[in-house]
């Protein structure tokens, strides 16, 4: 027992003295680690930024692409990417929503289930461009709707699917069983359960994971190369049938020209992606409060 | 082991009454063919050491177990004139009629307010919810406490308050059974007393069963009492006989503390 009490000593320990040196560089390597991140960050945002503030302006925003440098601008490409952004989400969000929900709350443990949800895992897992090569063979081609913004979101709603049906199942998950069993005890139906519990408490987890499948489908270039989202056109899709361009497809052409003026102009729109994916974020941190308040 | 547990309901027909219910959880049966008579307006009291069956057999009353992946029931529990298991039966309707109050105060995450009219508003209550709040809430013997902060969340309120509204959430869907699994287990000894007061109040107006794991509860509260053991219905009569006079060893032993 006296034993034990002289080891608490600590310092005075040569074993007691390695562990906390140990514990030390541990922290050291762990932070070391996370500066890596946050350096590399800084360091792309500060070059970009030299690149490409001086070209950033309203003009920039408001001009169609062009070979002259000096009058080129993002209008197509950010108009093309919302386009794309808001049909995704209005295609994806309920279907995924949907089907967790019936993955959840409706189907039962059986094999098929189990069979779906694995299928859904290795989904999430496929390289985009599969899902550019489906969207081109089902979209463009089978169903006729031809280079369109309308196949260019549906492939990508596919790619966002599970995704987005994981992240959604993860919060429905998360609500405790003690406040659906007290629905059920009241006489509430499943789907006044689903509705009135089960919905509002996830809704913040399941507008999170939705978000940031957005954000990755903004950011998608391989599968609307493949379903003909094209490199070079001077107006906005006016309707669902209407080819399109997106930003980082309209970065892509940029940085690949030869002249030094265009990687300028390339770094000014990356800006207005990263802009355009904060918008979103804080869209989704407001949402998420707005839910968290309510319950 | 299918004793009929005869007890005399004084000429009144029974509020429930089980047949040779069986649940199994897989291939284990959790309670075994248990066939036992609730008379009305009386409080039953379920007691038993940990996992001798008593919850899964409470929740047998208002078909919970449905909702419990792998659990399957055998037998038949009737319910004004109609076995509860019967194919024509909705488990929706079921628990509107036979109520239930959890072991941990389960409150939603809403308005006291809210927590209160959820039931009706869910079953298309068409009249006064106002007054059928304050109703039920006096019933609860909460509506002193919480009649001028009707717009808090439920979760600012004391963990036996909370449960006392789950009480009156209860009652305001008017249910004619109040099943209750625990009900203070998670309270201190004030809340406790608080919540056995009520029981004697609510007796007058419903059937209760409860399950406990506290023995001076069930003598305390209610008029008759089932000890149940590893899944069996050892012993069912009057809390009196129960406790003072039991018929079966086993109960001897486990209401004088020898087990359990």
């Amino acid at each position: 027992m006296s034993d034990h009490v002289s080891t608490m000593g600590g310092a005075s320990n040569p074993r007691g003295r390695r562990r906390k040196l140990l514990g030390r560089l541990f922290a050291v390597l762990c932070a070391a680690a996370t500066a890596v991140g946050v350096l590399s960050l800084v360091v792309l945002l500060g070059d970009l930024a030299l690149d490409g503030l001086p070209r950033l302006s309203g003009d920039f925003l408001t001009s169609f692409a062009s070979r002259f440098p000096e009058r080129a601008g993002v209008k197509a490409a950010l108009a093309g990417s919302v386009w794309i952004l808001v049909l995704t989400a209005v295609i994806a969000f309920p279907i995924s929503v949907a089907a967790a929900i019936y993955l959840e709350e409706y189907s039962g443990r059986g094999w098929v289930t189990r069979l779906i949800q694995l299928n859904i895992a290795n989904l999430a897992g496929v390289p985009s461009i599969v899902y550019g090569i489906l969207g081109l063979a089902v979209f463009v081609r089978a169903l006729g709707l031809d280079r369109s913004v309308l196949s260019g979101a549906l492939t990508l709603s596919l790619l966002i699917l599970p995704v987005i049906i994981m992240a959604s199942q993860e919060a429905i998950r998360a609500v405790p069983r003690s406040l659906r069993e007290a629905a059920y005890g009241l006489g509430a139906t499943r789907w006044q359960v689903v509705r009135t519990q089960v919905l509002p408490m996830a809704m913040p987890g399941i507008l999170t994971g939705t978000i940031l499948a957005l954000s990755r489908a903004v950011g998608e270039t391989a599968p609307l190369i493949m379903v003909g989202a094209v490199g070079f056109i001077a107006f906005t899709p006016k309707s669902l049938g209407d080819p399109f361009t997106v930003l980082p497809l309209q970065i892509y052409n940029w940085i690949s020209r030869p002249q030094a003026e265009f990687h300028a102009i390339a770094a000014a729109g990356i800006l207005v992606l990263l802009a355009l994916l904060l918008t979103m974020n804080a869209v989704a941190i407001l949402l998420r409060n707005r839910f968290q308040a309510r319950s | 082991m299918a004793t009929v547990h005869d007890i005399d309901t004084g000429g009144r027909a029974p509020a429930l009454e089980t047949r040779g219910v069986s649940v199994f959880y897989g291939t284990k049966a959790a309670v075994k063919e248990i066939s036992l008579v609730v008379p009305a307006n009386k409080v039953v009291a379920l007691i038993g050491p940990s996992g001798c069956g008593k919850s899964t057999l409470l929740r047998c009353f208002n078909r919970m177990n449905d909702l419990v992946v792998g659990a399957r029931v055998e037998g038949e529990v009737d319910f004004r004139g109609k076995n509860l298991y019967d194919d024509d039966v909705d488990p929706v309707e079921v628990r509107r009629r036979i109520g239930m109050v959890f072991q941990k105060p389960n409150p939603f995450p809403k308005s006291i307010y809210e927590n209160t009219a959820f039931g009706p508003r869910i079953n298309g209550f068409k009249g006064d919810l106002d007054t059928l709040v304050e109703e039920s809430l006096r019933q609860a013997a909460l509506w002193d406490e919480v009649h001028d902060r009707l717009g808090d969340s439920a979760y600012a309120l004391s963990g036996g308050q909370q449960q006392r509204l789950c009480i009156a959430r209860t009652l305001a869907v008017k249910p004619e059974i109040i099943l209750m699994d625990e009900p203070a287990s998670a309270l201190d000894p004030i809340a406790t007393q608080k919540i056995e007061e009520l029981i004697y109040e609510l007796k007058t107006d419903y059937t209760i069963i409860i399950v406990t794991h506290n023995m001076q509860q069930a003598a305390r509260i209610s008029d008759y009492t089932a000890f149940l053991y590893m899944g069996d219905l050892i012993e069912y009569g009057p809390t009196e006989a129960i406790f003072t006079n039991p018929r079966e060893e086993r109960t001897e032993a486990y209401v004088t503390g020898r087990f359990g």
